[in-house]
């Protein structure tokens, strides 16, 4: 990027900033400084306008009846699922499965295709850089299957040991889970790398892309992954929503997760006939309202482009990394080439919760603790970090906000 | 001093801070002043499960009462740790055990008791009542009480 290329040409900020109301909050008088993205990210008024017009104007359930309402209800969902797949550049819209969100997917998948092709002896695949909801799951299903879990290691960057993983491939492994971006560290996986390792040993690639998704493009035909899980509430959505991609291959040779309404063809006592996809995979009412608000996020994510966001949160984090690695006693946390905006750090001596609390006294909110990563964390020694994580509607002003709280939270805790 | 009185007197220190910046230069202070716990007592054993700050608990029981020491690796945890130790130690297990804790409302941490704050602290006046209970059952027992 050349140095007249500024802020101000990729983003007007001021304006999608008062797109975000909850922006506009105080704490203990300041200015809210909202920098827990990671964990979840705020709604703009595109989202929460649609919430209120789903339930003025569409209310009903869906794909079950035949009045209006029912079916404009319907239309919306399906346009959504139509939305998301576009998002993704799936290649058909009934790959596009609704869950409650990222774990709920990890866990379909787990649940599914684990009980379908993973059997004793067998191996899973994952790294240590994943959350619990792309560890436990897999653990339960080794644990299930007498199959084993196998780990690829990181470096002192955290950034994952290819070599190592390339090591660990061969016909016992079924399936490899690996996330795209680490939610504690940041790191950009290379995941094309390891897709192509693992499809030369015909071995299915699960991508977390809960991270991911919100940062930059993602087109899963390119990257011919073979599942891909996200939730809505990370990418300015609402909660309780999630997708699951999966290819179709795939998707249609997996037995049902859930069992109930929607997901079946045909039912008599003696025997079920499943619905085809996606419905297969989508038992009971769903989250009708949050599926359709999915698509306003979508629509509100296009409007500003992924690529502009990718260039202003880069530049976002390289001035926090900038500004914080100034302060004295600061360790980061990840430290790999290749980053999403998320910055993870300790001050020596001091525990990351004490650091927590002081800046919510200022105002400004990070996240502490090991954000689901125990192994991870263990893997560097430590109970936890600060994690502060960047998102589009955030400024270079709330990024020296966050570098004076850290200084004076540590003149105070020291 | 009743558990009551020194809550009171609790209260009204902190009354006379002026920003939050004094109440927790104050807090941590207070955690330094914590009686800390015996090396030998600080084992997993001991260990309060909290999901961030880890806190350490050990109680002795002599003539009737209950002393407790404590330790925790984050200091503001170490300063709320020492206030609870401070309104609770010393006592008759009877009195811990029906104590109200008001002051941690009063002086407005009540945001460190909620189960987003996962220090430990919690748990801890949980523990510290059942360890509470089981001396008071155990005097009743003897017929000491
Ligand atoms: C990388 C990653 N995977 C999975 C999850 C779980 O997402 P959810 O809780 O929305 O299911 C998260 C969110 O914390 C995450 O950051």
């Amino acid at each position: 990027m050349n140095a007249l290329h500024t802020t101000a040409d990729i983003l007007d900020i001021e304006k999608i900033r008062a797109d975000f109301p909850i922006l506009q909050t105080k704490v203990n008088g300041r200015p809210l400084v909202y920098f827990d993205n990671a964990a979840s990210s705020q709604k703009p008024w595109k989202v929460i306008k649609a919430i209120e017009d789903y339930y003025t104007k569409l209310n009903s359930n869906v794909h079950r009846g035949v009045h209006h309402l029912s079916q404009k209800a319907t239309d919306a969902f399906e346009a959504s699922r139509r939305k998301v797949a576009a998002f993704i550049n799936a290649a058909h819209d009934y790959e596009v499965i609704f869950t409650r969100g990222t774990t709920e997917s990890i866990n379909l998948v787990a649940h599914s295709f684990g009980k379908r092709f993973v059997n004793e002896g067998d191996v899973v695949i994952i790294s240590a850089l994943e959350h619990h909801s792309n560890i436990v799951p897999w653990q339960m299903l080794c644990e299930d299957r007498g199959a084993k879990l196998k780990v690829i290691p990181i470096n002192e960057k955290g950034e994952l040991n290819i070599e190592a993983f390339r090591e660990l491939l061969d016909d016992t492994v079924k399936i490899v889970s690996v996330n795209y971006v680490s939610n504690s560290l940041g790191t950009i996986n290379p995941v094309k790398e390891i897709i192509s390792l693992a499809r030369y040993n015909d071995i299915p690639v699960m991508l977390d892309v809960a991270q991911a998704v919100q940062h930059m493009p993602i087109d899963v035909q390119e990257l011919d992954v073979d599942f891909a899980a996200f939730s809505s509430h990370k990418m300015y959505g609402p909660t309780g929503i999630g997708v699951l991609y999966g290819k179709e291959s795939w998707l249609n040779k997996m037995p049902p997760y859930q069992g109930g309404g929607e997901m079946i063809k045909t039912v008599t006592f003696d025997k079920t006939v499943y619905n085809e996809l996606p419905f297969k995979f989508e038992a009971g009412t769903p989250h009708i309202e949050a599926v359709i608000c999915l698509s306003a996020a979508i629509d509100y994510i296009n409007e500003i482009g992924l690529d502009n966001i990718a260039r202003y949160e880069h530049e976002l984090l390289v001035y926090a990394t900038e500004q914080l690695s100034m302060i004295e006693g600061i360790r980061f946390i990840g430290t790999a080439d290749n980053k999403a905006s998320v910055v993870s750090f300790n001050l020596d001596g001091i525990h990351a919760y004490d650091v927590g609390v002081i800046l919510d006294q200022l105002g400004i909110a990070v996240r502490t603790g090991h954000h689901c990563t125990q192994p991870l964390m263990d893997i560097f020694c430590i109970p936890g970090t600060v994690r502060a994580s960047f998102a589009f509607y955030n400024t270079k002003e709330e990024i020296d906000a966050l570098v004076e709280g850290v200084k004076r939270a540590s003149r105070m805790l020291r | 001093m009743t558990i009551n009185e020194i809550q009171d007197e609790l209260i009204e220190e902190f009354s006379l801070f002026g920003d939050w910046m004094e109440k927790y230069e104050n807090i941590i202070q207070m955690g330094k002043e914590l009686p800390l716990i015996n090396a030998q007592y600080k084992t997993d054993d001991n260990i309060i499960k909290g999901c961030q700050s880890r806190v350490w608990l050990h109680a002795d029981y002599k003539e009737g009462r209950i002393f407790f020491t404590a330790d925790s690796d984050a200091v503001i945890t170490k300063g709320l740790v020492s206030m609870v130790i401070r309104v609770l130690s010393g006592h008759a297990p009877a009195e811990i055990m029906n104590a109200e804790l008001y002051f941690v409302d009063k002086v407005g941490l009540r945001e460190h008791l909620s189960m987003t704050r996962s220090n430990g602290l919690l748990s801890m006046i949980k523990q510290m009542k059942m360890y509470a209970m089981a001396m008071h059952s155990k005097q009743n027992a003897n017929g000491t009480v």
